[in-house]
């Protein structure tokens, strides 16, 4: 099963097992949603459960947490990262604050999946990683899967969080890899990274659609003779932390790799735990491995900006030369 | 288009009541009442003990005379110049005091109030009441949601999505503009070239109605409509109170800058308290011992909530931490020790 098809199994299983749930955004009901996450559901589900709405971010953002206050658990769909910014004055002021200008009176237990990220030579706009200014926002937690089994598993785990939570799907890896996805319900943690390759001499670490190019990078350090470790964020807000550091105490060298810019991004925020936690296991300084600070460019030059397997390899390099 | 009016300055009944004088007795006890916290909270912050407050005076009619026209368990998403209406609904002048001086608690009403805590930003809350509502419906009780904004909101771009979703999915939601002639220092004349917000409804196929915002009756009749409508499921309508805000913006505005006496002098004559009293007075319902009585009751729930507001002590340190997820964070248990550790900000 691939990416696309995991979160889709794991709507039907949120949908199937709890009538609190519904979904709500652009053309998700008859057309199945931009990129088909959410096909077939209308129809086994119903227009009561699964909402084609009006153009508008703001009101999709705004409708369902009003939902969500009411006690439904809203799972609303932004088509695209780039596209979330109008409702970005809803996640800021009254999403994330709900709880606490409430003093935990009302809450805002809900999912905003938006598929975010390039590779697919997408119109402007439609290519985005801006997941640091979300990251920054209080009260918001962050997920960014990587593969099928996990996305399901962390979807389940957002809708049932008493928090809302950004869910963003990495548009290339919707349907790059395929592999075996448990069916039914399970859940897999927020807040806790993966290491999904040991390694001794550098770790990288990374999340969405980078962790496939981390792990190439990784083949390809270890045709080098260089023993990588492969770690998967899975949830950039609240990082986590202990898994980072203790990779990092066991290699000495890491490389944070992120496809958002740079400048104050999610690769600054791993430098930044790794400097204050284990300064004294490193053996090199921390390499960031991040798209620029530029807008990220159209189509025909949009390969520069996206971390390559040779960068995030030479950069591994370089925590290695004395 | 002429605004819906029962009773006219002199407080005369243009056309049959909506409401006993039992009824219009409670509620100009609520005017009363809600005009005694608004000046209560206006000169504390005179006095440095309240942060910065939005005055109402001016407005209690459009509020109580709509807020009434509610079952209590309907929900509630208003603005920060919303107390009385707020009040009304069940939200605790203690709470609304808290809110004021700073404290979050003041966010918080009693379990079964389902009043938000008042919206700050302009514009992006009243689409939470279509959604509200419309979660109500899909869960299939016959609540409704009410929001309540100002002329200045409409042209924020949410209220056109906050209406667009409401008329197309035909949610349970009464929307209240209450037009009360300023945005800071903007006009309504300034703010929208259409002749009336009313008018507005008419694009997304719902009732928009005109009231006399300072007219307790038509205030409640036009809402009390709106809302059986909306239970029905025949879904959302607008309505325009026009009214005026006597006050300043906030405590930190001064009107003088943009606005002449005249002005306020002639919505002095409509003020709508004293048009309830008239009407009460004509009716044989109203003595000069009663509305003191009403006002001494008034005076002593508003300190009794000052001294409940006053009264509870400020978090601890780092209680701010609790509040931002359901439990913190390892990151934020760091941050809270932190700040426990190296000691808070500037005084």
């Amino acid at each position: 099963m691939n990416l696309a098809h995991a979160l889709n199994d794991a709507l039907a299983v949120a949908l199937d097992g709890d009538d609190r749930v519904v979904l709500l955004g652009e053309d998700i009901g008859l057309a199945g949603g931009v990129f088909r996450v959410t096909d077939g559901l209308l129809e086994r589900f119903g227009s009561g459960r699964v909402i084609d709405t009006p153009v508008a971010e703001s009101g999709i953002v705004g409708a369902a947490f009003g939902m969500a206050v009411a006690g439904l658990r809203p799972v609303a769909e932004i088509q695209f990262l780039g596209f979330s910014y109008p409702a970005y004055d809803q996640i800021v002021s009254h999403v994330g604050r709900i709880r606490n200008r409430s003093n935990h009176r009302f809450t805002a237990p809900m999912v905003i999946r938006i598929p975010y990220g390039g590779g697919i030579g997408a119109a402007e706009h439609h290519s985005e990683s801006s997941e640091a200014m979300y990251a920054h926002t209080p009260g918001i937690k962050v997920v960014a899967p990587a593969t099928p089994a996990a996305a399901k598993g962390l979807l389940l785990a957002a809708i049932e969080d008493p928090d809302p939570v950004i869910f963003l799907e990495p548009i290339r890896a919707y349907r790059a890899t395929k592999e075996e996805v448990p069916a039914g319900r399970y859940t897999i943690p927020i807040g806790v990274a993966a290491v999904v390759r040991a390694g001794t001499d550098v770790t990288l670490v990374a999340y969405g659609a980078m962790l496939r190019d981390a792990l190439r990078a990784a083949g390809v350090l270890e045709a080098d003779g260089i023993s990588a470790e492969v770690i998967d964020l899975r949830t950039l807000s609240p990082l986590d932390a202990a898994t980072i550091v203790t990779s990092a105490e066991k290699t000495g060298r890491v490389v944070a790799i992120s496809e958002g810019h740079r400048t104050a991004g999610i690769a600054a925020e791993v430098a930044a735990v790794v400097q204050e936690s284990a300064l004294y296991s490193l053996l090199a300084p921390v390499q960031r491995v991040t798209g620029w600070d530029t807008v990220v460019p159209l189509k025909r030059t949009e390969r520069d900006h996206i971390p390559s397997v040779d960068r995030i390899a030479a950069a591994a390099r370089r925590t290695l030369e004395d | 288009m002429d605004p819906l009016q029962l009773l006219d300055l002199d407080g005369r009944l243009r056309g049959p009541a909506p409401i006993s004088l039992e009824e219009e007795r409670r509620l100009f006890a609520a005017m009363v009442t809600a005009r005694a916290y608004d000046h209560k909270a206006s000169a504390m912050q005179r006095q440095g003990r309240l942060a910065t407050y939005a005055q109402f005076e001016g407005q209690e009619a459009a509020q109580v005379g709509s807020a009434a026209a509610l079952r209590p368990d309907d929900w509630m998403v208003a603005t920060y110049r919303d107390a009385a209406a707020m009040w009304m609904q069940g939200y605790p002048w203690v709470a609304l005091f808290l809110g004021r001086m700073g404290d979050e608690r003041g966010g918080s009403p009693p379990p079964g109030v389902n009043v938000l805590p008042p919206s700050i930003t302009v514009g992006a809350h009243m689409i939470h009441a279509v959604g509200l509502g419309w979660a109500e419906r899909l869960r299939g009780t016959d609540r409704v949601a009410i929001t309540y904004f100002g002329d200045g909101a409409t042209s924020e771009g949410d209220f056109h999505e906050a209406m667009n979703f409401a008329g197309v999915y035909r949610t349970p939601t009464v929307f209240v503009c209450q037009n009360n002639g300023w945005a800071i220092s903007m006009s309504r004349e300034r703010q929208t070239a259409a002749a009336t917000i009313a008018q507005k409804a008419d694009a997304y196929g719902m009732p928009g109605i005109l009231v006399d915002g300072n007219d307790l009756l038509a205030v409640y009749s036009a809402t009390r409509d709106a809302v059986a409508r909306a239970r029905r499921g025949e879904g959302a309508t607008l309505i325009e109170a026009i009214t005026h805000r006597m006050g300043a913006h906030t405590t930190a505005d001064d009107a003088g800058r943009y606005r002449d006496d005249e002005t306020l002098q002639d919505w002095r004559r409509r003020d709508p308290v004293d048009r309830v009293r008239r009407h009460l007075q004509e009716a044989g319902s109203w003595s000069q011992e009663w509305e003191d009585e009403v006002t001494a009751a008034a005076a002593a729930d508003i300190e009794a909530a000052v001294a409940a507001a006053e009264g509870l002590a400020p978090f601890g340190p780092g209680a701010a931490f609790d509040r931002v997820f359901a439990r913190p964070t390892p990151d934020l248990e760091t941050q809270r020790a932190a700040l426990l550790r190296d000691g808070g900000g500037p005084e």
